[in-house]
């Protein structure tokens, strides 16, 4: 009989001990600066519920054939091509083809992005031969939100700046019609009844909301009361995703946090953002920006640095591919933001694929691939000593 | 079917042996049988059942609940209590060599009753027997051999529910049959029954998903494809070394054709298990495992998310510590016991890099479980587990504690 009191009283005390300690046995959490997903800081809990409702639309929403996938597409949701919210992958890379006339016609018409996927018993489209076209790996989406908020007279001021670049920078923003289902700012800026557009390789997608309901489209095949038309049929049939959740992702996506930079006080980080400036990366990639006014408390007025001017700029013949998009021209592309650059290999499988089109393997081929008004630079990095180069390496890798 | 009907259902039958409740000694247990010359295809019928006087019925079943406790990167659901399911099962000689089984299923979590096994069977001879109704596809040992208070685990395999759809269930007919001499013993099975559907590769998990299509209960009633699904096994056991089986379940999964229309290739799907179980004598520690390939025919035209090849499977290895009374029951059992498990959902390379494709896990899982009968198991499991994405970007870290019972009753 004492024998079972000692066993009953050692199994209470050890389902004690287990219960108190289960937090103890649970895995770790990576670091905040080792991710890039995540809120950024301040949101309100109403804030918190909608980022999440976009998270989960954004990162668990598998598109099926019943629930409208295709029948033609690219990918079958939105977390197929940005694991983590990093970069992404030569297997989510896109095909943009087809060069829009002067007026931007044909821009928004069924296309201009190859539907290389199709649902069992449909073919995928193909490019039409001797098409100009540009591949393009999917960008992160960390810290969107900020660069949405960066004013037009901000943007514009940086490209004003640049006409006296003594490298020879002179980035624009592109002008590109809009879609009917973007409404502008009512203080947004037009040229020829074109406006400024930010988001994308060549810049020509206005704001979020726009980049959200064409990737939808474009991307899944999946239609919405914004952009109702089919890219098969090339007709408008019913929404296949909410308003809701379309506005969700959009506040996810707006509400990410922007990357927090590692290992700020190696003394090689320190040198290499000092030769980062001093060879002239940062007449494109500029480091600190700011936001204008937003509801988003967590968003307004704030300074950020995600090393890009947002503005489009000839990067020479070596990456000219042949396609336009908006004002651009074909060798021109926006500067990417450089924040997060680090952590991409986390999200592209653990190898790095950079440039528009992933063609980079690594951020000393993807300098040496600049051109055009990044040649002085370039030159300025290659004339560097070989410790000096690792050092701004590093310092990139920190980002 | 709701969980209404489940109630009625259960109390019916219940009501029906109440008078056990007067003179319990009227209801008699009948254990499962012992003998050795079982293999993992019996497993269907080797289930302790309660029989009432002469009636020719027979009833059982099992329930299993259980708490977690599991987080991912960190990140945790809390403390989770789940009421996993509970099964009944009603069986009845009707006639000499007609026996009939139906293994019910109800699980509220997922609202869902189902019918797992329903079938008839007539024997012509220990090597023909003919089973029909709905039947658990022999493929792998799992499938066929479920239920939870047999396991040292809460969890069902990896392998046998999320790359394999156990439990997986068809309606269909086949044959079966046994021959064994002194030692050996052999056995197989062959069924033709519905199947698949297009699920496979159009589904929600965003990979080929063969589980995908338990989704569809229609299959009871038309099969998709309008070809059998053929599932075929053979085993041979020996009984002082142990048992090994080897399965095939395939055929078209597609709507390949409809009012004489062709409207796809037909496609197909084929899997292939290797299954074992055996003892040490010298030690009493148990081995089972179970290994599957699938093969899925997958469209050159469709998203490489959704692969054409998966493999994996699990071993886990019981060794009974302490065999003797301990709190008052007698011969219970504690024992210690590891799972190791692994699947690749997608086996390839990218088109686009050459590169292998990963989406892929692996968990290791130590546990402790106590059973103070044979019919009883107290469950305490650890896991460890990593999930790599389909680009095999840095894993996602799972780890913690279930403790639950699963008992036949």
């Amino acid at each position: 009989m004492y024998k079972r009191y000692v066993l009953v009283i050692t199994f209470l005390f050890l389902a004690v001990i287990f219960t108190v300690s289960c937090e103890k046995i649970l895995p770790p959490s990576p670091a905040n600066d080792e991710l890039l997903d995540g809120p950024v800081e301040g949101l309100t809990t109403a804030q918190a519920a909608q980022h999440h409702a976009g998270d989960v639309a954004f990162n668990d929403q598998v598109f099926t054939r019943e629930t409208g996938l295709g029948p033609i597409f690219v990918a079958t949701s939105c977390g197929s091509c940005h694991a983590g919210d990093g970069k992404g992958h030569p297997f989510s890379t896109l095909t943009r083809f087809g060069i829009n006339d002067s007026l931007g016609r044909n821009e928004f018409d069924n296309g201009p992005q190859l539907q290389n996927r199709a649902l069992p018993g449909y073919m995928p489209e193909q490019l039409p031969p001797g098409t100009p076209f540009a591949s393009f790996t999917p960008p992160a989406n960390t810290g969107l939100g900020f660069l949405e908020l960066v004013s037009e007279d901000d943007l514009l001021a940086m490209a004003a700046a640049n006409t006296t670049n003594p490298d020879g920078v002179r980035g624009h923003p592109n002008w590109s019609a809009l879609p009917t289902f973007v409404s502008p700012n009512p203080n947004s800026y037009t040229q020829n009844g074109r406006y400024i557009t930010r988001f994308g390789k060549k810049a020509a997608t206005y704001n979020l909301f726009h980049q959200t309901v064409q990737a939808y489209n474009q991307d899944i095949g999946i239609t919405s009361t914004f952009n109702p038309s089919d890219v098969y049929s090339h007709l408008d049939i019913d929404p296949e995703v909410s308003d809701k959740i379309v506005r969700d992702v959009i506040f996810y996506l707006q509400t990410l946090k922007a990357p927090i930079q590692r290992n700020q006080s190696d003394p090689d980080v320190i040198q290499g953002g000092a030769l980062f400036a001093q060879v002239g990366c940062e007449s494109c990639h500029k480091q600190t920006l700011t936001t204008g006014f937003s509801p988003v408390e967590a968003l307004s007025n704030k300074q950020f640095h995600p090393y890009t001017d947002l503005l489009l700029h000839d990067m020479g013949p070596g990456l000219d591919d042949g396609l336009i998009e908006g004002t651009s021209k074909t060798s021109e592309w926006r500067t990417p933001p450089l924040w997060g650059l680090g952590l991409s290999k986390n999200s592209q499988g653990g190898k790095y694929f950079l440039l528009h089109d992933g063609r980079a393997k690594s951020i000393d081929e993807a300098i040496q691939l600049h051109g055009g008004e990044a040649a002085t630079a370039k030159n300025k990095f290659n004339a560097l000593k070989a410790a000096e180069r690792q050092q701004l390496i590093k310092y990139l890798e920190s980002l | 079917m709701s969980l209404k009907f489940f109630a009625v259902a259960f109390l019916a039958t219940t009501s029906f042996f109440a008078t056990a409740q007067i003179d319990p000694s009227l209801l008699k247990r009948t254990t499962s049988d012992t003998l050795k010359q079982i293999m993992n295809m019996d497993a269907i019928y080797n289930r302790p059942a309660l029989k009432y006087d002469k009636l020719p019925v027979s009833l059982g079943g099992y329930v299993e609940a259980n708490y977690q406790y599991l987080g991912t990167d960190g990140i945790s659901e809390g403390h989770q209590f789940q009421f996993r399911r509970l099964t009944l099962f009603v069986s009845s000689t009707i006639s000499k060599r007609i026996k009939f089984l139906s293994e019910i299923e109800f699980e509220p979590a997922d609202k869902e009753i189902a019918i797992e096994f329903a079938a008839v069977d007539v024997e012509f001879h220990p090597l023909l027997n003919l089973r029909g109704g709905m039947i658990v596809n022999p493929i792998g040992a799992f499938n066929q051999n479920h239920d939870g208070p047999k396991w040292e685990f809460i969890d069902r395999p990896i392998s046998a529910t999320q790359m394999l759809p156990a439990t997986w269930s068809n309606a269909g007919f086949g044959l079966y049959g046994k021959y064994y001499k002194k030692d050996w013993m052999f056995g197989y099975e062959l069924y033709a029954t519905s199947g698949f559907d297009n699920s496979i590769i159009e589904n929600d998990q965003n990979r080929t998903s063969l589980p995908a299509a338990k989704e569809n209960a229609e299959r009871f009633e038309e099969n998709n494809s309008g070809e059998p699904l053929i599932t075929g096994k053979i085993a041979v056991k020996n009984t002082k070394v142990g048992e090994v089986g080897l399965s095939y379940m395939g055929g078209a999964y597609n709507k390949f054709q409809d009012d004489g229309l062709q409207l796809d290739d037909k496609r197909k799907v084929n899997v292939f298990a290797v299954d074992l179980k055996t003892t040490i004598n010298k030690t009493k520690t148990n081995f089972i495992g179970e290994w599957a390939w699938v093969f899925v025919d997958v469209p050159e035209t469709y998203s490489q998310q959704f692969g054409n090849k998966q493999r994996g499977g699990f071993l886990d290895i019981v060794q009974p510590v302490l065999n003797r009374t301990i709190l008052g029951w007698n011969n219970s059992v504690l024992n210690l016991a590891c799972r190791l498990e692994y699947v690749d959902y997608n086996v390839g390379k990218f088109t686009e890099t050459k590169e292998k494709i990963a989406d892929d896990v692996w968990s290791v899982m130590p546990a402790i479980s106590f059973r103070p009968s044979a019919q009883t198991v107290f469950r305490l499991n650890y896991r460890i587990q990593k999930q790599r994405d389909l680009l095999g970007n840095p894993p996602a870290n799972t780890a913690g504690i279930s403790f639950g019972i699963s008992t036949y009753f």
